[in-house]
C-alpha cells in the first residue's frame, strides 16, 4: 500500500508530495497526518505541494480538509510551492482553501509557522513554563 | 447553330487575360503601392487559367461542382492576401468583377450575330461570377478578422506587463477593461512571475480601468485569491471615487481584500509588511 511519508520537524510535520495523488492516497494521507498530528502534539503542518502539477476537487477538499481538521486539533497548516495552474484549477474550481496558509516555498512556509506558533506560545504560559 | 460556351472562352483565353489586365490598369483603384503589375499579372493569369480550365456546362448549372473548387482556393489565397495587404474591399471585389467585364466583352464581339446565344450566355456568365464575387468577400473579411484577433492577441501581450518594483515586490498596473480572457492572462503572467520572482507580495493597480462592474470585480477577487493559494499577498490599488461608488451600489464585497487608494500608499503598505522603513537622509551637521 503506497503511502506518503509524514516527517516530524521539532513541533512541525512535514509532508512533501512527490507524485500526483489519487484518491486513495490522499484519504490515507488525510487520516495518516491527523494521527500524526495526535500522536506528536505537533503545532504545525506543512504540506508541500510544489511537484503536484495536477489538482482536482477532491484533492482540493482534501487539503481544504486538512486544514480544518488540523485547526481543530490546534495545529496550523501551510501549504507551500502551488503552482500557478494548480493555483488558477483551484479558483475557477471555487476552492479558496479557507484555514490553510499558504506560503511560496518551504523556507518561507517554516518561517510562517514559527512566526503563528511563536506567537501562541508567549501567550500560552503553561508553555512557557515547560521550556 | 448552339456554340459551346465554355470551349469559346477556352479558345479565347488569351484575349481574356489581356483585356482584364487592361481593365485592371487602367482602373483608378489600381494599387501600385502595394503590388507590382508583374505581380498582378502572375496572379490574374493564374486565376483565368484556373477558372477557363474548369469550365463546362455543369459548372454553369451548379456552383457548388467540384471542378471549380482549385479556382474557389486560388480566389481564396488572393483574397486573404490582398486583406493583409491592406486592399480596401472596394478595390478587392473591383478586382473579380473586372474579369466579369472581360468576359463579357469577349463574348459580346464572338456572338454579335446570336442575340439569343449572347443573352443567354451573358446570363450564365454573371451567375458564375457573382459566386466568385460573394467568395471573394468572405475571404476577405475573413483575412481581415485574422488580422484583427492577431492584433488583439499583441495588445494583450502587450498590455500585461508585471513589473518588479521591489525585491519581493511586484506591481501589475491593468489599463482597459477586463474580461475573462484577459484576466485569465493576467492571472497566469502574475502567478508564473511570482514563482520566478519569489515575490512575497502583489499590488493590482487598476488606476487605468475605465469601470468596475459585478464581473470585473469577480475577475479580480479571482486574481487575488489565486495569489493567495500561491502564498503571496495580493493588494488592489487605484481604486477611484466612481469606482468605489459602484462596487459599494452593487453590493460587491470587498471587504476581505486589501484595497488602496493609490499605488504610492500600496507599495509604503507592502514596505510596512516586509518590515522596510523608507527615511530621508539626515545631512550630517558638522559640530
Amino acid at each position: 500500500m503506497d503511502r506518503i511519508p509524514i516527517l516530524r520537524m521539532g513541533r512541525f510535520l512535514l509532508v512533501t508530495i512527490q507524485i500526483d495523488l489519487y484518491d486513495r492516497l490522499a484519504t490515507n494521507l488525510e487520516s495518516d497526518l491527523v494521527q500524526m498530528v495526535n500522536k506528536t502534539g505537533a503545532r504545525g503542518v506543512l504540506i508541500d505541494i510544489s511537484a503536484l502539477s495536477i489538482v482536482d476537487s477532491f484533492m482540493g477538499r482534501i487539503l481544504g480538509n486538512i486544514g480544518s481538521m488540523s485547526k481543530i486539533m490546534d495545529a496550523e497548516t501551510v501549504v507551500v510551492g502551488m503552482q500557478p495552474a494548480v493555483a488558477i484549477t483551484l479558483i475557477e474550481l471555487g476552492l479558496e482553501l479557507k484555514g490553510v496558509h499558504t506560503a511560496l516555498n518551504v523556507e518561507k512556509g517554516m518561517e510562517l509557522l514559527q512566526e503563528k506558533i511563536g506567537a501562541d506560545d508567549l501567550d500560552d504560559p503553561d508553555e512557557d513554563s515547560a521550556e | 447553330m448552339k456554340a459551346d460556351l465554355s470551349k469559346l472562352l477556352q479558345r479565347k483565353k488569351k484575349q481574356i487575360l489581356e483585356s482584364w489586365i487592361q481593365h485592371q490598369l487602367v482602373d483608378e483603384t489600381l494599387r501600385e503601392d502595394l503590388m507590382s503589375n508583374e505581380e498582378l499579372r502572375e496572379q490574374s493569369e493564374e486565376l483565368v487559367n484556373a477558372l477557363l480550365k474548369s469550365l463546362s456546362d455543369k459548372v454553369f448549372a451548379d456552383a457548388d461542382a467540384p471542378e471549380l473548387e482549385p479556382v474557389y482556393e486560388i480566389l481564396a489565397g488572393i483574397s486573404i492576401s490582398r486583406a493583409r495587404q491592406g486592399f480596401s474591399p472596394k478595390e478587392t471585389g473591383l478586382y473579380v468583377f473586372s474579369l466579369k467585364n472581360a468576359l463579357q466583352e469577349v463574348l459580346d464581339e464572338e456572338a454579335k450575330d446570336d442575340p439569343q446565344f449572347l443573352y443567354d450566355s451573358i446570363k450564365r456568365i454573371n451567375k458564375l461570377m457573382d459566386n466568385l464575387g460573394v467568395l471573394t468577400f468572405e475571404t476577405y473579411i475573413k483575412g481581415r478578422e485574422e488580422v484583427i484577433l492577431r492584433q488583439t492577441d499583441e495588445i494583450t501581450e502587450i498590455s500585461t506587463p508585471v513589473i518588479r518594483v521591489w525585491d519581493g515586490i511586484l506591481a501589475l498596473p491593468i489599463i482597459g477593461t477586463l474580461d475573462s480572457a484577459r484576466t485569465q492572462v493576467v492571472m497566469e503572467n502574475l502567478l508564473q512571475e511570482i514563482v520566478n520572482t519569489g515575490s512575497t507580495i502583489a499590488i493590482l493597480d487598476i488606476s487605468g480601468v475605465p469601470a468596475v462592474d459585478s464581473l470585473v470585480a469577480q475577475h479580480l477577487i479571482k486574481t487575488v485569491s489565486a495569489t493567495r493559494l500561491m502564498g503571496a499577498e495580493c493588494i488592489i490599488s487605484g481604486i477611484r471615487p466612481e469606482i468605489a461608488q459602484t462596487v459599494v451600489h452593487l453590493g460587491i464585497d470587498l471587504s476581505n481584500i486589501v484595497t488602496k487608494a493609490s499605488l504610492a500608499s500600496a507599495l509604503k503598505y507592502a514596505f510596512g509588511l516586509m518590515k522596510l522603513d523608507v527615511k530621508r537622509i539626515q545631512k550630517d551637521i558638522k559640530s
